[in-house]
């Protein structure tokens, strides 16, 4: 048995070529492409800074979702424990080393290039879910003892992120887990108790909030309180939106963004520059983009025969999906701003290399959907 | 199998339910950007303009202040500087370092930039240097390529190139208060500088203009990216005076050092040819900032440099006075020119002795003699015959006991004192004494020098009401003739006769301060007044002379005199506060005065004889007498 596991031999390269679902590829670049083109904006109609990055981020992350993509699905199911183990060990590692970042320990500075672990986990956590609920039989899922390490799984590595402190991410993470646990089949009683349990506790977590992330909230709830300081992002990002109507101020001439009363317009706030500059049309377009990368996404998985497989394509569509939802839905002021970044659009690198490394996990679903993997390792499929 | 298809149909439901989920989030989103970008629009939009539209104010060019000639008494000067942008310079301490081996920096001028440096934004130009001259400007501009972020600007400041001797007419600008907030948004530019005093403060809306805007595009940290649309506002009106300033300096020059006043008017038009007050100050130095030591200097000198006496210093006009009680005697019948009154030099009256200026006397004089030596006990007599309130009349039509309207801050009324006052302002009943001291030009009795020349006009052009203006009228702007004051002509060529005799006849107290020349030839009335009252004790042994009086008790001086005596033109009046006597010191100083402006007036008639038509056009309307 080869580390790839054992050769298909009805599954060709060429099968392989043609089982990728090369339309999700053609709208991932497209999206990155117009991602390119906003922050060619947002420089001031400049490759420098930000373009040039990007891109080559961009040819990084290609080359290795491809690879992902093209590595048999039973390779990821083994991996799928270690990989979690990984970044377990480098979100300790932030603990003790981490290179603080904008307030918070986020990266370990690997030399070449710094890493974000907790980006990791995001992928890990799925995997290892994915991995877990495969393993468990439909009628062992309603009982409340097989929940006890998924939990532990979930929990770990957010309370490690929320020390980092990293809300934004601890929240991804959870309510990632969440929908792989509540794809799995988990009783819907359980999460009625959770949601009730978690309403129950805001009062509590409010005090182990940092005094940041409570400004946070407050200034959503109300952003006038506080105009010049916390509040002003999110005023000046619902100005630009709202100024740019439905045909935006056109291309390189975003008042808002080129004259710098946007912050973050790199990074977190860039899809106002998309919507101020294009306006609702450019809006709607986007959004629509990723409307289609996600229905790809759920098809993918709807094909795919195994649980494995499923769960691990959906858990990455849904972890994209509210990467989108969260970052769009903050800058037009609708939930308080965390630091998620809108995927394949903001300025980063380890952002742009985990989704491309995710969407590699997606393709590798569509590309092997065919291949049987059983419930435990030495039984046969049936 | 089974369980196999049991765990998809779990997961194809729960899916769904997600899916349906998402659907129902992503149109949440869309729905938001339709309400922010369709509904609210407008008022989005609105304030993307707001944040990135600025207004800037564009200081309009002040009016410059011209005399009758259209000489430059205030003016906007090209203000060389030198500013610093901190962000276009590498090293700020070491751009300064450079700019030091150009021009003189004292260490606080230095540290005092770094601060500014320190404050402002990089891209905010801090003022390094004022004020330079045109070859330290051009060394600077020479040198600029090592100079990183020092800009040669030029600027614009009030400029008065005069100097003191306009220091009161046409005042100063200086940094406004926060009393002299209108809501004329120009008004709060910083460093803009309004009218305090003088002309700049009273045509100070004239002056000003309106301001241009410029609306520029701003990014986040306020940094103009382009202008957007310019509207370059009015400039000031420039205003014209009827000053003549040639007159003016010479003027001010002649009064010298003293404390002291003079106004010199055309009798005819009105026009005030000179209007000084002495000392002065540099108006320079208000626009620029007084230093305290400057202030207190100016404050703390006891002959009041601040003041505009010439309109504001009220003083008892004394003899000049009696001008005023022989007009009114004449003209209410009250005496003939022939009336005879015999001076032994003091009379008893109630139970006081009152004296004349001359302790042995005149003996016996009629009217014309008394005014040509001006003798007290004279117009002691005429002064209870006619009655203070018919006096107070006489006053009042000739322009005394009430501001001129002349236009120019802090002008006084005076006083001429009557019964119906008395009893209004002290509460008591007015005594015949008084009307005999008021009759010398003394006691209640107080005018400015303005006031005086007006009076002297007033009767040297036959008794027309002409008003002193400062202003000169627009250039085609119809004058009506001022309105006669009724006085008979009889009455006013006996006291032109009086006035004649002070100054061409040998006894005549200004005799010694005659012009000789027959065409130039004034005519006038000393005055003298008393600041002390003179006690019994010093009567009987000898009064000291002023120059053994402390400043303060000296006697002021004045002189009251139209010129020429064929055919007047020009009446001036001088005041000089504790300056002694008024035929010793007052008299030559007018004399002076009168000579001047008629000799000018020729000079310019000979040199070019079509602005002396010009200048002569006003004197052929009265020219009746």
């Amino acid at each position: 048995m080869s580390v790839l596991g054992d050769p298909d031999p009805h599954l060709t390269f060429g099968k392989k070529l043609r089982n990728n679902s090369w339309g999700l590829v053609l709208l991932l670049c497209a999206t990155a492409g117009l991602g390119f083109a906003i922050l060619y904006s947002v420089a001031g109609g400049s490759v420098d800074p930000w373009v040039t990055r990007q891109a080559a981020r961009f040819a990084i992350g290609f080359t290795l979702m491809m690879g992902v993509a093209f590595v048999d699905i039973r390779f990821w199911l083994k991996a799928a424990y270690p990989f979690y183990a990984i970044s377990l060990v480098m979100l300790v590692g932030v603990e003790l080393v981490g290179v603080t970042g904008q307030g918070a320990q986020r990266w370990v500075d690997l030399g070449i290039f710094n890493l974000q672990p907790s980006e990791m986990m995001k992928l890990s956590l799925v995997m290892v879910l994915a991995r877990y609920f495969h393993g468990l039989a439909q009628d062992e899922i309603g009982k409340l003892r097989w929940l006890i390490v998924p939990t532990f799984l979930t929990v770990v590595p957010v309370i490690l992120v929320l020390r980092e402190p990293d809300l934004g991410t601890a929240i991804l993470l959870l309510a990632a887990a969440g929908m792989v646990v509540w794809l799995a089949g988990a009783r819907w009683w359980l999460f009625a108790l959770i949601l009730i349990a978690a309403i129950a506790s805001i009062p509590i977590g409010w005090e182990y909030m940092h005094g940041y992330q409570q400004e946070r909230i407050l200034t959503f709830l109300n952003p006038e309180r506080d105009p010049l300081g916390a509040g002003y992002h999110i005023m000046q990002s619902k100005i630009a939106l709202g100024s740019g109507g439905i045909w935006g101020k056109g291309f390189l001439l975003g008042t808002q963004s080129q004259l710098s009363f946007l912050p973050e317009k790199q990074t977190d706030f860039i899809f106002t520059t998309l919507a101020e500059e294009l306006g609702l049309a450019g809006g709607l377009m986007l959004l629509a983009l990723y409307t289609v990368i996600i229905s790809i996404g759920f098809g993918i998985a709807f094909r795919s025969l195994n649980q494995f497989s499923r769960l691990l394509a959906l858990g990455i569509t849904c972890t994209f999906f509210l990467y989108v939802f969260i970052n769009v839905a903050m800058v037009m002021g609708l939930v308080p701003v965390v630091g998620v970044p809108l995927p394949l659009i903001s300025y980063g690198g380890t952002a742009m290399v985990t989704v491309m490394l995710g969407f590699g996990l997606v393709l590798s679903v569509s590309i092997h959907r065919d291949v049987p993997i059983p419930r435990k390792p030495g039984l046969d499929a049936p | 199998m089974k369980r196999e298809s049991l765990h998809q149909k779990t997961f194809t439901r729960r899916a769904i339910m997600l899916g349906g989920l998402q659907v129902g989030l992503m149109s949440v989103l869309a729905g938001r950007l339709y309400y922010l970008q369709v509904v609210q629009s407008d008022r989005y939009s609105l304030q993307s303009d707001e944040n990135r539209i600025n207004m800037r104010l564009l200081a309009p060019r002040r009016g410059r202040i011209l005399d009758r000639f259209g000489v430059e008494l205030a003016g906007n000067q090209q203000n060389f500087r030198v500013v610093l942008i901190a962000e276009q310079a590498e090293d700020v301490e070491e751009t300064l370092a450079a700019l030091e081996r150009i021009i003189p920096l004292t260490a606080y001028e230095k540290s005092k930039v770094l601060r500014e440096v320190a404050r402002r934004r990089s891209f905010v130009p801090v003022t390094v240097a004022e004020n330079l001259s045109w070859d330290e400007f051009a060394r600077i501009n020479v040198n600029s390529p090592d100079l990183p972020g020092l800009q040669p600007e030029i600027g614009e400041s009030r400029f008065y190139p005069m100097g003191e001797p306009f220091s009161h007419v046409v005042g100063y600008i200086s940094a406004v208060a926060v009393g002299d907030l209108t809501g004329d948004p120009v008004l709060e530019l910083p460093g803009y500088k309004i009218g305090k005093n003088g002309i700049e403060k009273s045509r100070e809306e004239s002056l000003r203009g309106t301001a241009g805007v410029s609306r520029v595009e701003v990014n986040a940290f306020g940094r103009v990216i382009r202008e957007l649309a310019r509207n370059e506002g009015d400039p000031g009106e420039d205003i014209q005076l009827t000053l003549d300033a040639e007159l003016q300096r010479f003027v001010w020059r002649r009064l010298g050092e003293e404390s002291a006043s003079a106004a010199l008017i055309d009798i005819h038009s009105g026009d005030v040819l000179s209007l000084v007050s002495s000392p002065g100050f540099d108006p320079q130095a208000f626009t620029v900032g007084l230093t305290g030591a400057e202030w207190r200097s100016l404050t703390q000198d006891r002959r009041n440099p601040l003041l505009n006496k010439a309109i504001g210093g009220q003083y008892p006009p004394g003899s000049t006075f009696k001008l005023v009680v022989a007009l009114a005697a004449l003209e209410t019948g009250v005496i003939s020119p022939d009336h005879k009154v015999t001076c032994t030099g003091k009379i008893e009256f109630g139970n006081r002795t009152f004296h004349c200026w001359k302790r042995i006397g005149h003996g016996r004089l009629d009217l014309l003699s008394a005014i040509q030596q001006s003798c007290d006990i004279y117009f002691y007599d005429i002064a209870l015959k006619v009655g203070v309130d018919r006096i107070a009349a006489m006053a009042e039509r000739l322009g005394l006991g009430a501001t001129t309207g002349i236009g120019l801050l802090g002008e006084k009324p005076g006083l001429i004192p009557t019964k119906a006052w008395k009893q209004a302002s002290i509460g008591e009943a007015w005594r015949k004494s008084e009307t005999m001291i008021a009759g010398i030009g003394q006691g209640f009795v107080l005018t400015t020098a303005l006031q005086l020349a007006v009076m002297t006009a007033r009767i040297a052009n036959g008794g027309s009401a002409v008003q002193p203006q400062i202003v000169a009228p627009v250039a085609d702007q119809e004058r009506a003739p001022a309105p006669s004051l009724g006085i008979s002509r009889a009455a006013i060529n006996i006291v032109l006769e009086g006035m004649n005799r002070v100054s061409n006849s040998p006894r005549g107290t200004g005799f010694r301060a005659r012009i000789e020349d027959a065409d130039f030839a004034l005519a006038g009335k000393s005055g003298t007044s008393q600041v002390r009252r003179i006690s019994k004790a010093e009567r009987e042994t000898r009064v000291l002379r002023n120059d053994e009086r402390a400043w303060v008790e000296r006697d002021h001086a004045l002189f009251v005199a139209y010129a020429p005596v064929k055919k007047p033109r020009y009446a001036a009046a001088v005041i000089v506060e504790h300056g002694g006597s008024g035929s010793g010191v007052a008299a030559p100083i007018v004399r002076d005065i009168l000579f001047e402006v008629q000799r000018l007036a020729a000079d310019r008639a000979a040199r070019n004889p079509l602005a002396g038509t010009v200048t002569e056009n006003s004197a052929s309307e009265g020219s009746d007498g």
